[in-house]
């Protein structure tokens, strides 16, 4: 592996780390409101229980998201010096202002976690809302940030030198808003199912199971709203890449060729040598008209764009077809959910919808895993689109390689630790929480 | 604007060796604890920073961005030729913040509380040893961006006795800070004289390795001493550092806490006064005798301006808070 290899793979690694816990922050916070919410209308003990469960869960992983978001904010310079220096005055608008709602939701959290009993209940429940909404601020922020890379805007590039900076502009580039849009509803997507799973896992082994119930509901109850609406803002975001970055549309659905009524590519092995694709299944139209709403509307292929600048297409077409296919089955699970609600059937005894949601507990994350890896690998070679190519912005110091071996141990281990502490988190739920779950405490 | 900008700098790097400074000093005592008394003391630790712990290191987040958004080539330069201590730093950084967390709100008490105590406590160690190395090479002049030599441009930029005399240094001042803010914290009469024995002891770390860093600076000619006295800011501020000093053993027997800790923080306020003024506003001297400055090498003026608006609004939300944050934690604990 050479360092230039190197350094994006531990660029990917840390990234794909971090946005697991990043999700979880964003998301958790307001699961914890509603609970919390219902505790202090009814004062049922469960509601109590559960809050106080998800939040020492919650706790672990923000400390991990806290970390790894610093690791982010070191390896930007320690690995893209180049990017940074140029980048910096310009993207930097979003995460001065991340800065301070980083901080407020530090604060906040503080408060929350070791509030307890300490301040007034309505006080105390207000700043753990206000983590949520920090931390939603600073998602959608430094993706801003992100998608100012792939959409650069508030300077003027001239003979390799950066003028007339504008970092307001900068912020709000022209994709900041469908990226923004899609990864705060991905977040609550990811999170919603995969706790909704774990609790779907437990009631199924008939473990305490009005807790779990009650934190099944709602948690799925977040997830399936999101997931009913995620292929909308999905939509936008295919539109709007279309119109800013053709290279990347034509990877995510491998269309080699510039052609009208393009087709919709589902599955298929794509053939880089050859610009073919091989057992795919072809919709004709509607590529098109998903892009451009027209079946007939012309589709840029990689043919117009030249070869030094096509995004490894294999990568950014299979990591679409997860994102899209998870998304669908996530999307079919809540209409199902819905469904059943509408019928008015007990969730509880439906197992095979339960079932379902245990297989779905990791959809989400791969799904915005997949996500990331369409838009940062499909906005290949280019780290600035159409500015900068990320070659030209890794650092020149040598050996970036044993860095990457050292993060990849690193960030394993935490995860292995993370996942042990949350197994034994759920494990001695029964044991913790045994009080009667029905009792209404007095104050 | 570029003077609210490095005002902010400035004031984030104190903060986050003030509030950072006593944070990563609790695991440091910890390190240096008795076993008897490790339990009582990893308690106190705990009840003092938990709920602000996450607040404290932000400083060093805002720093870093005031760094890439204003000053990009200090920014720049900082990360390519400090590439290996900062590394290290952010591992002590990352283990010790996931140690800290795990060993709270592991569900189940068992051996792995041990391991990680002693994540939490050498990482406390490490962290601010790096931070010292890093810090010093930015004023020895010890950083050779013109080398294409891998040891020359990326280790003896920073691996160098001076550096580590500095090291040693900022972990002793971490320890003692942490002593000094916890004495006011503790329950008891004899965690108190524990904690006020600590306190002597990292104070004497503290001198011996500062007058280390003295000798060092002398014998590897880094005129260290004509930068500090060299200037009445820098007379004035060493002074008043050592009579605070004498003031703060003189009452450290009465309650008085909060005198105390302003008596301490005042010192390492004044220390890093002392080291940043007489280069102001060079922030980095190279080695082939160049300096970086944080005037002349700011960024576009528009970039600074928009920065300096976002922190300024940003004070105004955390600062009120963050106040209210430690006010509402202290001794009520209890
Ligand atoms: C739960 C997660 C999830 C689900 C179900 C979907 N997505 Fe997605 N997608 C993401 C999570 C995600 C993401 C991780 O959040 C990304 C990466 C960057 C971004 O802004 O959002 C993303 C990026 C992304 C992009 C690239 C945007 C860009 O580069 O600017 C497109 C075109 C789509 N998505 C389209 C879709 C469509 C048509 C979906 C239909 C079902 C879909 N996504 C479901
Ligand atoms: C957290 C969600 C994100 C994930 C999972 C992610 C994923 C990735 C991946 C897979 C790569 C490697 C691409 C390649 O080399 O082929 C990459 C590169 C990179 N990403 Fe992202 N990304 C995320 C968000 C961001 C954000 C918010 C920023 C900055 C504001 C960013 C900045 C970069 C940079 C600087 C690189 C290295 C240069 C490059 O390869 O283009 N990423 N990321
Ligand atoms: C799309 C990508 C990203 C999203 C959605 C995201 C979102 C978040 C959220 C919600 C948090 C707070 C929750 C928690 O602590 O667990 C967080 C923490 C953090 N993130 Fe990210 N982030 C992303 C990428 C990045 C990048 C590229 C950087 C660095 C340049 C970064 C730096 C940080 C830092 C420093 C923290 C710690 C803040 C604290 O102590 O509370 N993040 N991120």
């Amino acid at each position: 592996m050479d360092d230039f290899l190197a350094a994006r793979s531990q660029m990917a690694l840390s990234l794909g780390f971090h946005i697991i816990f990043s999700c979880i922050g964003m998301v958790m916070p307001f699961f914890m409101a509603v609970s919390h919410f219902y505790y202090l209308k009814t004062k049922k003990q469960v509601y109590k229980n559960i809050t106080k469960a998800w939040s020492k869960g919650v706790a672990i992983f923000f400390a991990t998201g806290a970390v790894s978001g610093t690791a982010l904010s070191f390896e930007l310079g320690l690995l893209w010096p180049e990017f940074m220096k140029h980048a910096g005055p310009i993207f930097g608008m979003p995460f001065s202002l991340e800065g301070t709602a980083f901080f407020i939701e530090a604060i906040a959290l503080g408060f929350f976690l070791y509030g307890w009993d300490r301040f007034n209940p309505w006080f105390h429940w207000v700043t753990g809302l206000v983590v949520g909404i920090s931390g939603i601020v600073s998602g959608i922020l430094v993706v801003a940030a992100n998608a100012w890379m792939n959409s650069p805007a508030g300077f003027d590039y001239i003979n390799g030198e950066y003028l007339n900076i504008d970092p307001i502009k900068a912020m709000f580039n022209d994709a900041w808003f469908s990226q923004a849009l899609h990864m705060s509803i991905a977040a609550f997507c990811a999170t919603g199912f995969a706790v909704a799973g774990v609790h779907a896992f437990m009631i199924l082994k008939k473990k305490n199971i009005e807790f779990h119930a009650k934190s099944f509901k709602i948690a799925a109850t977040f997830a399936c709203i999101a997931a009913l609406v995620q292929p909308l803002s999905g939509d936008i975001s295919a539109k709007d890449v279309a119109k800013r970055q053709p290279a990347k549309l034509a990877a995510m659905e491998a269309h080699f060729q510039t052609e009208r009524r393009a087709p919709f590519i589902i599955g298929g092995i794509p053939d880089e040598k050859n610009k073919k694709v091989d057992y795919a299944i072809k919709i004709p139209g509607l590529l098109s008209f998903i892009t451009y709403g027209d079946i007939n509307a012309e589709v840029k292929g990689l043919d117009q764009i030249p070869e030094e600048h096509h995004p490894p297409v294999a990568i950014t077409h299979y990591a679409f077809q997860i994102m899209v296919g998870l998304g669908m089955i996530m999307m079919l699970i809540s209409l199902l959910y819905f469904y059943q609600l509408w019928k008015k059937k007990e969730i509880l005894s439906t197992k095979w919808l339960l079932k379902l949601f245990a297989i779905a507990t990791p959809m989400g994350f791969i799904a915005v895993e997949a996500g990331w890896t369409v838009t940062e690998v499909g906005r290949q070679p280019w780290i600035i689109y159409n500015v900068m190519k990320t070659s030209e912005a890794v650092t020149p110091m040598p050996g970036i390689v044993y860095s990457f071996y050292i993060f990849t141990v690193i960030y394993l281990s935490l995860s292995f630790v993370v996942g042990f502490m949350l197994y034994r988190q759920i494990k001695m739920v029964d044991k913790i929480y045994d009080i009667p779950n029905d009792s209404v405490q007095k104050h | 604007m570029t003077y609210v900008v490095i005002a902010f700098l400035w004031a984030s790097i104190w903060l986050y060796l003030l509030l950072g400074g006593a944070d990563f000093g609790a695991g440091i005592l910890e390190l240096f604890t008795s076993k008897k008394h490790q339990k009582n003391t990893r308690k106190t630790v705990y009840r003092v920073i938990g709920p602000v712990w996450e607040a404290n290191h932000m400083w060093l987040i805002i720093a870093i961005v005031i760094l890439f958004v204003g000053f990009p080539d200090i920014y720049t330069t900082m990360s390519i030729h400090m590439h290996i201590p900062l590394v290290l730093m952010l591992f002590g950084i990352i283990a010790r913040g996931t140690a800290f967390a795990f060993r709270h709100y592991d569900a189940v008490v068992d051996d792995m509380q041990t391991l990680y105590n002693k994540i939490f406590q050498y990482s406390s160690f490490i962290t601010p040893f790096f931070l010292g190395i890093i810090a010093a090479s930015t004023v020895s002049g010890s950083i050779d961006t013109e080398s294409t030599d891998f040891l020359n441009a990326y280790i003896f930029s920073w691996f160098n006795w001076f550096g580590i005399a500095v090291g040693f240094f900022t972990v002793a001042i971490c320890g003692f800070l942490a002593a000094i803010f916890i004495i006011g914290e503790t329950d008891t009469e004899e965690d108190k004289k524990r904690f006020i024995k600590k306190a002597k002891y990292m104070n004497i770390g503290a001198v011996i390795s500062g007058s280390l860093v003295f000798i060092i600076a002398y014998l590897e000619q880094i005129p260290l001493i004509d930068w500090i006295f060299g200037n009445v800011v820098g007379i004035v501020a060493i002074t008043a550092a050592t009579v605070s000093l004498i003031i703060l053993w003189r009452t450290i027997e009465q309650k008085r806490t909060v005198l105390l800790r302003i008596l301490a923080g005042f010192q390492v306020t004044m220390i890093l006064l002392a080291i940043t003024w007489e280069h102001f506003p060079n922030i980095i001297m190279l080695k082939n005798g160049n300096y970086l400055s944080l005037i002349e090498n700011a960024g576009h003026e528009k970039a600074i301006a928009s920065l300096a608006y976002a922190l300024l609004i940003g004070s105004l939300f955390i600062l009120p808070a963050l106040y209210y944050l430690i006010y509402s934690f202290q001794k009520k604990g209890k």
